[in-house]
């Protein structure tokens, strides 16, 4: 087995170290009626490379690859393309082979990549501070939420039915779980949801997406105020972090807290994970937050260096009272988004947003010639919502059929509801043919 | 000299710890932050050509400046090079921290995650188009299952920490949905990680420590005192945080299910016995499986990670969403349960860690039913092996055998000066990765040692030659030397309580640059 390096002359060697006869008698504390004595025979035995790439293989050649076709696919997961230097880099054995950094001497690489990425979220976010990373961005939703009732001593956060319905399912599953009350809205695939006028003194905390899952666009700003006002906090969502690169940032709204997913940033699809969870807050809430934090300091050379921080928060050390149950992060998926992030630039990833709107725009144009198809939204980012004549879960299959993946049916994320309505994205990846490919088959099928 | 005038011998130093020009010390490279190294206009990315079309923002303005630092490509690659090699890692060396199992990563499994029908797939796309993933996912839960004989497996949970709460919510479901929710009291060894107890309080539950016995397993005869009509459930380590398998692990089963409880396993420490002893087989209704440590998916500097969760035929019904089903020789994915269904809910925005489940299936595949079988007895080898040859230099705590770690105290210190953390330090100038410190808390100054089966008897060997130095030195009585290591890395110790008394967590521009830029 070529990952096994001792050899069967080691083995004796060290069982006589040992003073054991066999290696099976190292296993006698284990119960003898729990103990099997050989491999288990319904599993294979050991394959060699050539044979386990054959097997993977022909598996990854029975799904349709994104890449592949016409895709304009989101709903919180997006195609952009990742720089070759991202994939590089991250492979290095020094990043993908690290464990935590809780040794800071030998690992200041991780420690200042982190150090970086927290900047990264923050400046991107417009928030003061931003932890290491968490899961994804329905877990950091779901952590914001939780935090914001410790701050407030309140138990009610107001869900806005613009907010990813699976971030929604993971915070009211862990309301029914911790015991809070998560109220839950319509979706709000139209406009017109009153949430200043839903906030009470029980309120701990109103979650909004920007841009909302149907692509809408609010201005949030007297959102926060009403809020705030009545002692609450504004969470605001995003799944899609590029837009982060044109629009005004939710920390300028006023949010309290910023929940965001970052895959967008140096992440492929991968199916829907691993994925990378961002978590931004105000300084003065720094103490409440999930996860780990890292922090400058100086050496007892006088040098500046880094470590993780604040980690009485943290179940290693305060156990049943931390702030969150996490420990493993999405480590070298902050690695890839940082470098992507970099790679960009201020210059690069202005453009980018603005290229990702624009090629939304054109887009939208485009399906809105098609007859029988309206543009629902006045103003998105790069996702917006078509309705269309006949049910969206069908369209996308016939499309799919002819390899062209139209988008995602509002009926997948809200069963049972909004059969006509069909949600459309569009990244940098997304060449004119691939609209016109996109917008001539729908005329076609509709 | 020779006779080009070439100095053949090596001068003698002029100063031990003579300043270079920049800070640097040869291949030991001070790196600023990428920040400080901004050239406005430059970019390490060419887009493509921009539409002439207008803005749909609606209500929104457009952002003004970032605060992004401008680099090209080449100066980001230097960057994040200069960087990673402030690292240590599993590739450049013996990486033996308790409780972790940092095993060598195959680099075959980067290859299989990405490729594009893994990697280049989108959740919500069409069932049809993604039967391979499906697959896939099928083919782990089936390895999973065979390695546990649990009926049961959940693969969203996206950690360990996170399986457990995708176990511990499953336990409280089925509680429930027999009217026993009133159990609020979980019971949890006062060796367990600290997730145990955090994720039990996350969830409702008031934790309750059992105690220890003197040979370092869970008190039998305390556990029964304290099972009652308001216990929920046990959450146990098997092999537990010393690295000793529970011997009454059937027994402890057997009262905990008497009381109406249940029994969660913490699998952290599942690489000890994977394919050799069966969880079902021990009386277990829920345990995790930490991807990232027994099936050897990288840990990337803190993550991501990969918790599964197996389940007894009890919680079987009790799982979150989604999970797949076959239906025919079509695979299925449930995202939501019809009426009368019992999913509880919803862990994670999608359908789990995919490009982990990709890996840990290529881990599993590469080693089949025989090279796990090997491969969790060459863990145990290796950490017997290092518990002999310590033994003598060192004080373990408890009696052996050990499991895939070994234990020690800091008995062999006391009186030297010297502390666990300082050995730790020391180890580190010997170009050793440090075991896990101070873990787990019921023994004092606790050094706890996993190898993993990935190590050659010779790593071993230098790992030992090493530590015994280091603790025969100890013993000496010269503390400040230990203390004053590590010596030789990119940085000496760091003032931790400075860190989080006064938290630098990001950086910010000088006031002068912010003054310039106004």
């Amino acid at each position: 087995m070529r990952y096994l390096p001792l050899t069967e002359s080691d083995r004796r060697s060290m069982l006589a170290t040992i003073g054991a006869a066999s290696v099976d008698d190292l296993f006698r504390d284990v119960p003898m009626a729990a103990r099997h004595s050989g491999p288990i025979p319904e599993l294979p035995g050991h394959m060699g490379e050539l044979e386990v790439e054959r097997l993977l293989g022909s598996m990854a050649a029975r799904n349709l690859a994104a890449g592949s076709c016409p895709s304009f696919l989101g709903a919180g997961s997006y195609r952009h393309h990742v720089p070759s230097t991202v994939d590089y880099m991250i492979q290095r054995g020094e990043f993908l082979t690290a464990y935590t950094p809780y040794q800071p001497e030998i690992s200041q690489g991780t420690l200042q990549v982190l150090f970086e990425f927290q900047t990264q979220v923050a400046l991107l976010t417009g928030m003061d501070v931003a932890n290491a990373s968490m899961y994804d961005g329905a877990t950091s939703c779901s952590e914001a939420v939780k935090m914001a009732n410790r701050i407030t001593r309140r138990k009610k956060a107001i869900l806005s039915g613009g907010l990813h319905p699976h971030y929604r399912d993971v915070t009211t599953t862990d309301a029914a779980f911790t015991g809070f009350d998560a109220v839950t809205l319509p979706p709000d695939a139209f406009g017109g949801e009153d949430l200043a006028g839903m906030v009470d003194a029980q309120t701990s905390c109103v979650v909004v997406q920007y841009p909302s899952v149907f692509g809408r666009i609010y201005d949030y700003t007297e959102l926060a105020k009403s809020c705030q006002a009545k002692g609450a906090l504004l969470i605001v969502v995003v799944t899609e972090a590029v837009s982060l690169g044109l629009l005004t940032p939710p920390g300028d709204m006023g949010a309290d807290i910023v929940a965001a997913e970052g895959q967008s940033f140096g992440n492929p699809l991968n199916f829907g994970g691993p994925y990378v969870g961002l978590f931004a807050c105000k300084e003065k809430y720094v103490r409440q937050m999930p996860g780990r934090l890292c922090g400058q300091t100086v050496d007892a050379d006088g040098k500046r260096g880094f470590v993780l921080t604040l980690s009485t928060r943290e179940q290693h050390i305060r156990r049943e009272k931390a702030t969150s149950n996490i420990c493993t992060n999405s480590g070298l998926c902050a690695l890839a988004f940082s470098i992507h992030v970099s790679l960009l630039g201020e210059e690069g990833l202005a453009g980018l947003a603005r290229l990702n709107h624009a090629k939304a725009v054109q887009l939208a144009e485009k399906l809105a010639g098609v007859k029988g198809v309206e543009v629902v939204n006045d103003a998105f980012f790069n996702e917006f919502t078509v309705k269309l004549p006949k049910p969206a879960a069908g369209v996308v299959e016939t499309l799919a059929q002819r390899r062209i993946l139209a988008g995602v049916p509002a009926s997948r994320l809200f069963p049972g509801e909004h059969p006509d309505l069909l949600l459309v994205a569009a990244t940098e990846t997304n060449t004119d043919s691939d609209m016109d490919a996109f917008a001539q088959a729908l005329a076609e099928v509709l | 000299m020779n006779n080009q005038g070439r100095p053949t011998a090596i001068p003698a130093p002029t100063s031990a710890a003579g300043d270079t020009v920049t800070g640097n010390r040869g291949l030991r490279i001070e790196e600023p932050l990428i920040f400080e190294q901004d050239s406005p206009g430059r970019c390490g990315v060419d887009l493509p050509a921009l539409p002439d079309v207008g803005l749909r923002l609606g209500p929104v303005k457009p952002r003004g400046s970032i605060g992004l630092p401008g680099l090209s490509e080449p100066q980001v690659v230097r960057h994040y090079t200069r960087l990673s090699q402030k690292n240590y890692a599993i590739d450049a060396g013996l990486y033996p921290l308790g409780s972790c199992t940092m095993k060598h990563n195959p680099r075959l499994n980067e290859k299989m995650a990405r490729l594009p029908g893994f990697a280049d797939v989108h959740p919500l796309q069409p069932e049809s188009t993604v039967q391979g993933a499906l697959a896939l996912m099928d083919e782990l839960a089936h390895w999973l299952k065979a390695l546990t004989g649990m009926p049961a497996v959940t693969l969203a949970p996206a950690a360990g920490a996170h399986g457990e709460m995708a176990g511990m919510m499953a336990i409280r479901a089925a509680l429930e949905h027999r009217g026993e929710g009133a159990r609020k009291r979980v019971l949890v060894p006062e060796s367990a990680h600290g997730t145990n107890p955090a994720t039990a309080a996350a969830i409702g539950y008031s934790v309750d420590p059992i105690p220890a016995t003197a040979e370092g397993r869970v008190d039998l005869e305390a556990l029964k005192a304290k099972l009652g009509p308001d216990v929920a459930a046990i959450m146990l380590t098997n092999p537990n945080t010393c690295g000793l398998f529970e011997r009454d692990i059937i027994a402890i089963a057997e009262v905990v299910h008497a009381a109406g409880a249940f029994f969660y396993c913490d699998g952290a420490n599942f690489n000890a016995i994977v394919g050799r002893v069966m969880p079902a087989e021990l009386g277990i209704d829920a345990m995790h499986i930490n991807l990232h440590k027994t099936f050897s998916t990288p840990h990337g500097g803190g993550g991501p990670g990969s918790g599964p969760v197996v389940f007894s035929a009890a919680l079987a019904p009790f799982v979150p969403v989604p999970y797949v089903r076959k239906d025919g020789d079509r695979f299925v994915l449930v995202e939501r349960e019809g009426e009368g269904g019992t999913a509880y809910g919803r862990m994670k925005a999608f359908h789990g860690q995919m490009g982990m489940f990709v890996r840990a299936l290529s881990y599993m595949l590469s080693h089949g039913a025989d090279g796990l079988w090997q491969a969790s007895g060459d863990a145990v080898l290796n950490a017997n092996y290092l518990m002999a040859r310590l033994n003598d230099v060192m004080t373990a705590p408890f009696e052996g055998p050990c499991m895939h770690e070994c234990l020690f105290d800091d008995r062999f210190l006391k009186g030297t000066g010297v502390s666990t953390l300082d050995i730790a330090k020391a180890l580190i100038d010997e170009g050793f990765h440090p075991m896990t410190m101070y873990f787990p808390l019921v023994v004092h100054g606790a050094l706890l040692i996993e190898p993993t089966e990935t190590e050659s008897k010779d790593a071993l060997d230098q790992f030992v030659t090493a530590l015994r130095a280091l603790a025969e030195r100890a013993k000496t009585g010269d503390a400040a030397w230990f203390q004053a290591a590590p010596r030789f890395t990119p940085r000496r110790r760091l003032d931790e309580t400075a860190a989080a008394r006064k938290p630098v967590l990001r950086w910010a521009p000088e006031p002068e640059r912010l003054e310039a830029a106004e």
